[in-house]
């Protein structure tokens, strides 16, 4: 049986696009929702079918289930749109449907009150067309189209609220930051193709029949190194991976559902899946670029787990829990081998991908929950919230269960693995690691014991359980939570296309569960009661606790090279000489021959006797000159 | 035989002619006088051709045909140039072409 039906998984979430964004005034509003619920819906299923067609028949095989040229320039140059099938897209696909079919659910009570309905559907509807496209890309080219539409649709989507100026600001630092990693990406894509001379993936991914030079050509890299960490440029931007993190944590001023779908779940892996894609070639030609993808995972993942700490505003807690997450299944890429029990950090991170996008959804769908609730972002302000939200409680415990790595949850597995697979190669970024499990889970459990236990605020009016249409969706992605690890992952997903058997590292799971179990006690010890100790604990760091408040002064840096040195030395020296040199010339051009046309202009007087006159008299001058001149 | 006018003479009347003419045309306000003043240009050249005809192709008729044409044409002209006026003078109430001076900068 063939694949030709997963084109529709694609395009019918555009259709709902382009009803919602077309019809919106002629349809009922509330309809918008239920038209881009259907068709996720569709989607959600026809994905379901596909993975169990894939996993179910022997071959690991990439298959080819649809393709077209749609750009052709000559017989060797032409840009292909089709739909690959392989055990990371597919995986791909389960991932991104069933998140979405969850947010969208949810947003049907989350946006039930707001303005914009159908718009903010519309847009959902399209981001989740160009995110299924993108995971599906048969070739560099398409993967890069669909991760700019990507990149347009969170941009449309966090800037949702577009009358606040922070919402604004926010989506255009994200559309800017990942717009600029993206030329990283455009540049390593041009590179890769002028060697190899195509954009295709089934060609790329076989590095047996691909050649490059491995001599060093600039600053030591060879020209396969450089495009590769061009392309994880991109990866970073969108993934964002330290320095390009910034836009973030702005991002989370969009709706909370938005969040869960875009910047948690789905496209900020597109940088993991990126590598992954491509992770033949990185491994086979460039180690040094893996190296790299390792430190800056590494670094990433304390970096932003340290900061996580420290945060007050329960969605950006989130938003650095996501990106030390992220920085966990780059860091876990970046170890890993090609082919056999080396490549376990590869399977272990596409795991992780696949646990993670379910829990930190709900994360981020209870997060919401408790904003629809107490209508404030600020966790100091909420407080004993498990009388009054029962089911959201249970179900964000889960959750924060799973994101620590306590046994049986979903979370526990992949971490492990990841962290065996760290182990093996690297003991430094094994200890980072470790530190970053513990961390993870204290920060979640202060955010937990502060939001649901601790003292209860006197909030204006009682909050409330959210309604069934957000519970359902929250359910399910527990349910997943629970038991996505049980899933033999590595059966179905590996470098080489080999079945990977994955078992429990027990020495490295006993010390990760000791670290977690130590975070969660801590936080229990700080934050269950309202207690000093946090505040004694802040002080006794006393200025690195301060700069981690402030993010370690990143966007501060950021902004002193854009404004400081690029737009006063660069930008205003520029300007002026465009002012200056060149619009001045082209003015005094401009204001002489006006001051001219002044001067001459009593000759138009409208007299005709006069016009004849001087008509006559240049007549004469030159019948005489004439007459002179002869003789 | 009849004595023949020495070009000179011809040549001296028609310049005399044309420059009357030219300096009607410029220092006439009225507008009538000054197609009268064109007119007399006209016959000016008009006479010339004559002139020069008989002068140079005894017996022929070329210039001749040139005058006849002229005057053809110059009748032409000043049944425009005359409507024109009469549609000035609706519109401003005076043929003076000092006060025809719309069309300044």
């Amino acid at each position: 049986m063939g694949y030709q039906y997963t084109i529709w998984i694609v395009i019918l979430p555009f259709l709902a696009f382009v009803i919602n964004g077309l019809g919106s005034e002629k349809l009922p509003t509330k309809i918008s929702g239920w038209i881009a619920t259907l068709a996720i819906g569709i989607s959600t299923f026809l994905s379901y079918e596909t993975a169990f067609q894939y996993f179910t028949s022997p071959s690991g095989e990439k298959i080819i289930a649809f393709k077209t040229i749609w750009l052709r320039f000559n017989d060797t140059l032409h840009i292909d749109i089709g739909i690959l099938l392989d055990p990371i897209s597919v995986m791909m696909l389960v991932v991104i449907t069933t998140v979405s079919l969850m947010v969208f659910i949810y947003s049907q009570g989350y946006m039930k009150n707001e303005g914009g309905y159908d718009r903010y559907f519309s847009f959902l509807s399209l981001f989740s067309f160009s995110m299924l496209g993108l995971v599906v890309a048969t070739n560099l080219f398409q993967m890069y189209m669909f991760w700019e539409l990507v990149g347009i649709s969170s941009y449309l989507l966090i800037g949702f609220y577009y009358d606040k100026p922070s919402v604004v600001a926010a989506s255009k630092k994200a559309f800017i930051v990942t717009r600029f990693a993206d030329m990283g990406f455009l540049i390593g894509i041009l590179m890769i193709s002028y060697s190899t001379g195509t954009f295709d993936f089934e060609i790329l991914t076989k590095p047996e029949g691909l050649s490059f030079s491995t001599t060093s050509t600039f600053l030591g890299f060879s020209t396969i190194t450089w495009a590769l960490l061009l392309v994880f440029m991109g990866g970073a931007g969108k993934s964002a991976m330290f320095p390009l993190h910034i836009w973030l944590p702005d991002a989370m001023e969009g709706p909370t559902p938005v969040s869960a779908l875009i910047h948690a779940a789905t496209m900020v892996v597109a940088g993991v899946f990126l590598i992954a894609r491509l992770f033949p070639l990185y491994s086979a030609f460039a180690p040094h670029a893996l190296g790299v993808v390792a430190f800056i995972g590494a670094f990433t993942t304390l970096f932003a787990a340290v900061i996580a700490c420290t945060q007050f505003d329960i969605k950006r807690i989130l938003a650095f829990s996501t990106i030390s997450q992220i920085g966990y299944m780059v860091l876990a890429l970046g170890v890993s081998g090609y082919g056999g029990e080396a490549a376990l950090g590869y399977t272990a991170s596409l795991f992780h991908l696949f646990t993670h996008a379910f829990f930190k959804a709900l994360l981020f769908l209870g997060a919401g929950a408790i904003i629809h609730a107490v209508h404030t972002n600020d966790i100091r302000e909420m407080g004993g919230l498990s009388k009054h939200q029962p089911f959201t409680h249970i179900l964000f415990l889960i959750a924060c269960l799973t994101i620590a790595g306590i046994p049986p949850f979903a979370g526990f597995f992949s971490k492990d693995e990841i962290l065996a697979a760290v182990l093996t190669t690297h003991p430094i970024y094994f200890g980072i690691a470790v530190l970053v499990a513990g961390l993870t889970a204290f920060y979640m459990f202060r955010l937990y014991f502060i939001v649901f236990w601790g003292k209860a605020r006197n909030y204006d009016h009682s909050p409330h359980e959210v309604p069934a249409i957000m519970l359902i969706p929250m359910i399910l992605l527990a349910l997943g939570s629970m038991f996505t690890g049980f899933i033999p992952f590595g059966q179905f997903i590996s470098s080489d296309g080999q079945p990977l058997v994955g078992h429990i590292n027990w020495p490295v799971a006993i010390s990760s569960v000791v670290f977690a179990l130590s975070g969660i006690g801590v936080a229990w010890k700080f934050y269950m009661k309202e207690s000093s100790a946090s505040d004694n604990m802040a002080k006794a760091f006393g200025s690195m606790y301060t700069s981690a408040t402030k993010k370690f002064y990143i966007d501060e840096i950021y902004i002193l090279v854009t404004k400081g040195v690029i737009f006063q030395m660069i930008s205003k020296p520029l300007a002026w000489f465009d002012r200056n040199v060149i619009d001045a010339f082209m003015n005094l051009l401009a204001t002489k021959t006006n001051w001219t046309s002044m001067q001459i202009k009593e000759f138009q007087s409208g007299q005709l006797q006069k016009y004849a006159f001087i008509f006559i008299s240049g007549v004469l001058i030159i019948v005489l000159s004439f007459i002179y001149a002869t003789r | 035989m009849v004595e023949q006018v020495p070009l000179n003479h011809a040549l001296i009347i028609t310049t005399l002619m044309f420059f009357i003419g030219v300096y009607g045309f410029l220092t006439r306000k009225n507008l009538i006088t000054m197609l009268i003043s064109v007119e007399i240009m006209l016959n000016a050249v008009n006479l010339n051709f004559v002139f020069f005809d008989n002068y140079l192709f005894p017996g022929k008729l070329e210039g001749h045909f040139f005058s006849i044409f002229i005057i053809a044409i110059a009748a032409a002209e000043a049944a425009v140039a005359i409507a024109i006026f009469i549609s000035l003078y609706r519109n401003i109430r005076s043929i003076d072409v000092e006060e025809a001076n719309t069309m300044k900068h």
